[in-house]
């Protein structure tokens, strides 16, 4: 299981939690868990995050391994000028 | 790509110089080709209709007296786009008004014509009714509940039941216990914040060449940041293969963010379209502050305790930005980065997204960050002053380092905020006398930086010289730097690479140019063709001289025999290995695609003198001096630039640049002589020192650094006026009448 932190107003959608844990290997199976465990996540999911992981951020890459003790920070989804 | 090797210090040989820029001569000549410069045969004029209303339903739309004027080839309106898919359909709104006119200066209707003359003639033939609406262009007011709504539901799931449908969304970010880290202070301040809305100010306006055939084949020259972007979206709103529309990048005269969406562009293409002519559309200066993106304007509440010590106990802060017509105010970033340059056992942030009849915001460098720093910067150094303390000293006490948990979550790598303020203690500016109604300010700054889809491909030419092709626009020197680090990975002289920006048939999808990622990202991707150019003529020359291709290296421009071992054979250089290609196997060429990810954060101190003349309230900047991370600065000239032009353009927000509206809702400075960015006469030279805290994510090193710079000089402006002026200043911009009234007030 791989614990994921959870921006503030993003908790409230999950049930208060600030940390929840998901079962995967990958972004695309933590993104995809997200959604199923957590149904009140999936809107800002469909909305797009961005996803820290270990402290380098990802937007899209589905195949990135995360490991059992990753740190992994869901973010708001990021755009530059 | 992870970075080469972190244990020892790489020698570069072109990495670290300053060469001639490759498009310099065109520039300074005249003959490089912008947005406006294009021209077709039979080309007609396009001009935009737009709204004399802050907000209004549009009632009717009668175009027939405009199409029926002699030389009007075409005119438009939101009617002949038809339904678009749900991810472009504010962009579409915006570009064209469907239902309701939602600012001053939103698109109604466009023409295209033989001449700017008929156009113009056009448009006043075009005739709409309007229901004028109530209208709301501040961020507080169009929060309360009685305030003028511009959409029903479009409010997100965050938001707490109750609040004005102009509320779209609420994020919060943080950890600790705010209550009990402020009970440890000795003192806690609270403010707030308010900042006006600043344009980009790029210099070149708003510019494309549309044309359609028969067949359905679109090509568009087009000034922007990102021409993918602008052929993905040109194509969903008007129901088109992207094969199947070609999208070529003008140079550009400056984006800043603001040329990260489209305006003119589909409209341009569906007037060729209904023409069968080739269209150019050209804003004018008064177009693009009316109707092109500016940034947020906000209001940010803080609460910030400390310690008598200097240690910072506990940060909260409250931030509501206005982002125009449309939700995506950049809040969300501002929330994450305002507390990001330290490390904090309790910290707070929410953000508020708000909507208001103003143009849609867009991106301006680092969106959200400089607001949230100049608010929270701001109390720090009020607190700092407050108990006699060093604001350097104590930005140091309470910066973040290698494995600070940050404000916004993750964990830092390797980052380099203290080096930055190492620098600027240990710098001569840190220390010399200030004069009578002279005040000295400093700053941090933080930004995220990013990657995203990237895609170059680098060929070497029969003459054995070579040509990187990327799909960028250049904005910020990338040609230059990318053509150094193919020479760098190479072997070969500066002079030996030249680099093109392909347009959209040459490549696969290119991210827009924003995020700071192009010299990041792209510079990744030129290493990695490099590198597959370099492994492939290693395999030319083993198959010459008959030894396994793993026993051949690459060095100094030439294939060498690994060792002893591998046999005795003269180099073959790039030109021997190339003049022979077709003989060894054919062309010869590197590619690399990749979605780059790892970019490292960066972080920078600013440090500024200014003096306010205590008459007039006029402030003048005495000396400025920016100390920023760039992991590793590939053309320091460039890198120089991009610090020197944030600060520049910091300035101007901090000093002059604001939107401002007229009770009727109605822009009342949209032109340059009313709205003041700052011109030569107004600067000093700005110092710049970089520090080079290598990215453990590229293989050089490599961080954007063109966002980071425009994030500390807001706070840091404003506490060196409100040194000078002793009189603490919390709205920017801090014009001359309204730093007098501070000095009144306080005096």
């Amino acid at each position: 299981m791989v614990k994921v932190l959870l921006w503030g107003s993003l908790a409230d959608l999950a049930g208060g939690a600030r940390e929840v844990a998901v079962e995967a290997a990958t972004l695309r199976e933590l993104l995809e868990g997200l959604a199923r465990d957590h149904p009140g996540l999936r809107p800002e999911l469909e909305r797009g995050v961005s996803v820290s992981i270990d402290g380098r951020i990802y937007n899209d890459s589905w195949f990135t391994p995360i490991g059992p003790e990753s740190e992994v920070v869901l973010l708001k989804r990021l755009q530059g000028g | 790509m992870a970075l080469d090797d972190s244990k020892k210090t790489r020698e570069f040989k072109v990495v670290g110089t300053r060469p001639d820029r490759p498009d310099g001569i065109d520039k300074v000549t005249g003959r490089a080709r912008f947005g406006a410069d294009m021209v077709a045969p039979g080309m007609l004029t396009g001009r935009v209709l737009r709204s004399p209303h802050a907000h209004a339903r549009i009632l009717r739309i009668d175009t027939s007296r405009a199409e029926a004027l002699p030389g009007v080839k075409a005119v438009v309106t939101r009617a002949d786009f038809g339904a678009v898919p749900a991810h472009v359909a504010d962009i579409m709104e915006n570009c064209l008004a469907g239902e309701k006119a939602l600012y001053d200066g939103h698109a109604i209707a466009a023409v295209a014509a033989v001449s700017a003359s008929v156009a113009r003639q056009a448009l006043r033939l075009i005739e709409v009714d309007y229901e004028v609406l109530p209208h709301v262009t501040d961020v507080d007011e169009a929060m309360k509940p009685d305030a003028p709504v511009l959409h029903e539901g479009r409010q997100q799931e965050t938001v707490p039941p109750g609040m004005s449908g102009n509320v779209i969304s609420r994020c919060e970010f943080g950890h600790g216990d705010i209550e009990a880290g402020l009970k440890q202070a000795d003192r806690v301040i609270e403010r707030t914040y308010r900042t006006a809305a600043t344009h980009q100010g790029y210099i070149e306006p708003h510019a494309c060449l549309a044309t359609m055939t028969a067949d359905g084949q679109g090509e568009l020259w087009v000034c922007t940041q990102g021409h993918y972007m602008v052929r993905n979206t040109c194509a969903a709103i008007l129901g088109m293969d992207q094969g199947r529309l070609r999208v070529t990048a003008s140079e550009i005269g400056g984006g800043f963010g603001g040329k990260t969406t489209v305006f003119l562009e589909p409209v341009a293409l569906m007037l060729a379209r209904k023409s069968g002519r080739p269209v150019r559309m050209v804003m004018s200066r008064s177009e693009v502050l009316r109707a092109t993106g500016p940034t947020a304007s906000t209001s940010i509440d803080v609460r910030i305790g400390m310690t008598k010590e200097g240690r910072i106990t506990a940060g909260f802060a409250e931030l509501r930005f206005q982002g125009g017509a449309w939700p995506g105010s950049p809040v969300g970033m501002g929330a994450m980065s305002g507390f990001a340059p330290y490390d904090l056992e309790n910290v707070k942030t929410v953000g508020w997204d708000v909507v208001t009849n103003r143009p849609k915001a867009a991106a301006y460098r680092a969106p959200g960050a400089p607001m949230a720093a100049f608010a929270i910067e701001s109390a720090i150094d009020e607190l700092a002053h407050g108990f006699g303390l060093d604001p350097l000293e104590v930005r140091l006490m309470n910066g973040a380092d290698e494995g600070t948990k940050s404000s916004y979550g993750p964990t830092y790598p390797a980052i380099g905020l203290k080096a930055t303020l190492e620098a600027a203690k240990s710098h001569p500016h840190w220390t010399a006398p200030l004069g009578k109604n002279q005040g000295r300010g400093v700053a941090c700054g933080f930004w995220f930086n990013f990657g995203g889809d990237t895609s170059v491909s680098l060929s070497v030419t029969p003459d054995g010289t070579v040509t990187l092709t990327e799909g960028n626009p250049d904005i910020g020197g990338s040609r230059a730097a990318m053509t150094m680090m193919a020479a760098e990975e190479l072997g070969i002289p500066y002079d030996q690479v030249r680099t093109v920006i392909a347009d959209t048939g040459a490549l696969g999808q290119n991210e827009v140019t924003h995020g700071s990622r192009v010299t990041f990202s792209v510079g990744l991707a030129t290493i990695a063709a490099a590198r597959a150019a370099k492994a492939e003529m290693c395999r030319r020359a083993a198959r010459v001289w008959g030894i396994d291709p793993d026993a051949v290296e690459w060095e100094d421009g030439a294939a060498r025999p690994a060792g002893p071992n591998a046999g005795k054979f003269p180099p073959m250089t790039i030109r021997d290995i190339a003049a022979i290609a077709p003989k060894t196997g054919g062309p010869i060429s590197g590619h690399h695609e990749v979605m780059a990810e790892g970019a490292g954060v960066s972080f920078a101190t600013h440090m500024v003198d200014v003096e306010v003349d205590p008459e007039t309230g006029a402030t003048k900047i005495l000396r400025y001096t920016v100390f920023q991370d760039a992991g590793k600065a590939v053309h320091p000239s460039y890198v120089e630039g991009q610090f020197q032009g944030g600060a520049v353009q910091g300035i101007g927000w901090a000093l002059n640049e604001e939107y401002i509206y007229g009770e009727d809702g109605i822009l009342q400075n949209a032109g340059f002589l009313d709205y003041r960015i700052p011109v030569a006469s107004d600067l000093p030279m700005i110092d710049t020192v970089i520090l080079e805290i290598p990215n453990p994510g590229h293989p050089y090193g490599v961080r954007g650094v063109g966002e980071t710079s425009i994030v500390p000089p807001l706070a840091a402006i404003a506490n060196a006026v409100s040194a000078a002026a002793g009189v603490r200043m919390t709205q920017l911009p801090m014009s001359p009448p309204r730093v007098l009234a501070a000095i009144q007030a306080g005096g």
